[in-house]
């Protein structure tokens, strides 16, 4: 322990006063963890709701059949279809073998178990982070898992999410409990003098500059709590895209207290309460709150004045810079690891140092993902790309988080402003994000994308990204290299 | 799961930080239904491309302890980052950071990751870099990694090493209180959510 941690380890004792993260894991205790045979035991908590998809749940499902165990609450559990599928003609089989058997085998097992399962082409089915909040399942208080490593993204509505591994997931089927340490706490203040973030800066590079800001393992072993007059200005969309990149930086959740913007956001959703339910849980949700007393085992400030739109250099999420900034010298890094990873990074990326960053040319522009797929997403992208056209020779894809959001796109006929640009729109689904479905880069093929890991390979063999908000990723598309809207002409 | 007491294997040294489960393994190699036959699939864009990639030599073929840098499994969640290391025939990682849900992965299935200091990591990749092949032993009891000129004791959580040593399996020891589940459901309150719609 450093000077400081035992300080704040000393301070936290004295303090009566719970976080936000503390009363939501006392709540959730089925069993406090005591001592088996000398051995600390972790504590065992409830899970209010699991969320699964078929890329990581058929062999948990496999793992229970073999084992003769049922599913302890199917009525906790919720599937849906989204890594693996199509974007384009959803209603034709899926050609590629193998991901519509991993399809079939999560509607036999949904089948099986009774589970709700949200298929391909119904109206409620997206990405699993962005169809949660949109139907009211994720609530403030919650534990919520799910196999995927970005389930933080539901700490936006003051849930206490995070992702968890197959075995894991096999756990929660069978038990509807995980034995878990409690992770430590952490907060993430970010502030400016007028609350508000700078024309042309959104959440995104909030999130990209905290990577850049404490790397890959700033945050490890932490439950986040995201704080300040900025966050507490942000919309619901904006604070998801902020809490889905916690990971990022090692976090398992990233949260944010409910306030009246979380309420008036869950209000009449498909699940959310009704009712006098509505009233009973609005009261409980009210209390869900760090006491001003608390301590947190860490803490972060982001003074938002200076803030300027991110974008990732590197193969890193944390290897990013302010769009204004040049490709960096690898030697100038301070340790021999951060050279070695820049110099690595550099190569895979074929990117000279001191290029200007607004000079690499970009060959896809890609909008959508668990980070970036929102109907506000998609409106300040097509507010940017409104009455332009895209780069002669450049590829852009939308693919819309969730049959819902894409609805409503089409409804305020953004999705004619996308396609006047000449940009695709699509059904959706992760598509490249993850590349699983074929919506992938050619090597060497290099992207402007609105998700959140730039990792080598990550959306094609030898395909390259860069990381950025949806604005940026609209203007880069216009000017062909990266770029904020401010660089385009009236 | 089969008891964890100690392994003795090849070393083979993996110079590199923050080597993801993308690396580990692709998205597209995550595709099949199964629980095995991963092992190809292991740090497979590296073994094609990269010849001096260290399981491209012979000497480390059959190597059955990887010695990786810092921050080993970060980024995606998917366990069959530990699935494809066992079945190309590792039992044990030993790195001076682990990522968390890997960690947690790798308890599960039965990986032993075992975690020590930067310098003997150092010292341990020196040492298997100058002698290709040598065999390093982990022993689980007395926590310590050693080679024939070297030894170093690692750190593990005590719970998952309890587990590992007597071969439990983690959901048949939840269930030995289901009573307390049980207990725990009927205070839940009732708007909390269900995967059926909240009647109005
Ligand atoms: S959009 Fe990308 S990061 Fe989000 S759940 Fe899908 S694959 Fe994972």
């Amino acid at each position: 322990m450093t000077q400081d941690e035992s300080r704040i380890a000393a301070d936290r004792a004295r303090s009566p006063g719970r976080t936000l993260a503390d009363k939501i894991w006392d709540r959730h205790l089925v069993r406090a963890g005591g001592t088996v045979n000398g051995v600390a035991e972790p504590d065992l908590i409830y899970v209010d709701l699991h969320l699964l998809h078929e890329v990581a749940s058929p062999q948990a499902f496999e793992g229970l059949r073999l084992a003769g165990k049922k599913v302890r609450r199917p009525d906790l559990t919720v599937a849906v279809e989204d890594h693996n599928v199509p974007t384009l003609d959803i209603h034709r089989p899926i050609a590629d073998l193998l991901a519509r058997s991993q399809i079939e085998t999560l509607r036999r097992n949904c089948k099986e178990f009774g589970i709700r399962l949200y298929r391909i082409g119904d109206i409620d089915q997206g990405i699993v982070h962005v169809i949660g909040p949109e139907l009211g399942l994720t609530q403030p208080g919650m534990i919520l898992v799910c196999s995927d490593s970005h389930t933080a993204t539901h700490g936006a509505l003051g849930a206490f999410a995070f992702g968890i591994g197959t075995s894991q997931g096999e756990h929660v089927l069978a038990t509807q409990t995980l034995p878990m340490t409690r992770f430590r706490t952490m907060s993430v203040t970010v502030t400016s003098t007028n609350g508000k973030l700078r024309p042309g800066v959104t959440s995104k590079d909030v999130a990209l500059a905290l990577v850049a800001q404490i790397g890959s393992t700033g945050g490890q072993g932490h439950a986040i709590e995201y704080r300040g007059n900025v966050i507490r200005g942000l919309s619901i969309e904006a604070r998801t895209t902020l809490c889905n990149m916690s990971i990022e930086v090692g976090a398992r959740v990233g949260m944010v207290a409910p306030d009246e913007s979380t309420f008036a956001y869950l209000a009449g959703r498909t699940h959310a309460p009704k009712g006098g339910q509505w009233d009973a849980a609005v009261t409980a949700w009210r209390e869900l709150r760090t006491d001003d007393d608390a301590r947190f085992d860490k803490e972060v400030f982001i003074d938002a004045d200076e803030l300027t739109p991110y974008v990732t250099w590197g193969t890193k999420p944390g290897q990013g810079l302010p769009l204004s900034g040049s490709v960096p010298d690898p030697g100038s890094f301070q340790s021999e690891s951060d050279r070695a990873a820049a110099r690595q990074a550099l190569r895979y990326m074929g990117l000279e140092p001191g290029t200007p960053l607004r000079e690499i040319a970009i060959d896809t522009v890609f909008i959508g993902s668990c980070t970036n797929s929102r109907i506000e997403d998609l409106r300040a992208a097509a507010e940017v790309l409104r009455g332009r056209r895209i780069a002669k020779g450049l590829r852009m894809l939308v693919v819309p988080g969730s049959m819902r959001v894409r609805k409503q796109a089409m409804e305020e006929r953004l999705d004619e402003v996308f396609g006047a640009a000449g940009a695709e729109w699509r059904m959706p689904g992760c598509s490249m994000c993850i590349g699983m479905n074929g919506d992938r880069l050619a090597p060497m093929e290099r992207s402007a994308s609105t998700t959140n890991r730039n990792f080598e390979n990550r959306q094609g063999p030898g395909g390259r990204t860069h990381l950025v908000s949806p604005v940026v990723a609209a203007a880069t598309a216009v000017r062909g290299t990266l770029s904020s809207p401010e660089d385009l002409e009236d | 799961m089969r008891p964890f007491k100690a392994h003795a294997g090849i070393g083979v040294p993996l110079r590199r930080s923050s080597v993801d489960t993308d690396q580990i393994i692709a998205a597209e190699d995550t595709k099949r239904i199964t629980r095995t036959g991963y092992e190809d699939a292991l740090f497979a864009t590296w073994r094609r491309n990269d010849k001096s990639f260290v399981l491209n030599h012979d000497a480390f073929k059959a190597g059955s302890i990887l010695v990786a840098g810092p921050d080993f499994g970060t980024g995606s969640s998917r366990e069959h980052a530990v699935w494809a290391l066992m079945d190309y025939g590792f039992r044990v990682v030993i790195s001076s950071a682990f990522a968390d849900i890997f960690r947690g992965n790798a308890g599960k299935a039965g990986l032993l990751l075992a975690q020590c200091t930067q310098s003997d990591l150092d010292t341990l990749w020196t040492a298997l870099e100058s002698e290709p092949g040598i065999a390093i032993t982990v022993d689980l009891t007395s926590k310590v990694v050693a080679t024939k000129s070297f030894s170093c004791g690692f750190t593990i959580d005590e719970y998952t090493r309890w587990r590992l040593l007597e071969g439990l399996d983690d959901i048949d020891l939840t269930l030995r209180h289901v009573a307390d589940i049980d207990a725990f459901e009927a205070t839940r309150p009732a708007w909390l959510p269900s995967g059926k719609v909240a009647p109005v």
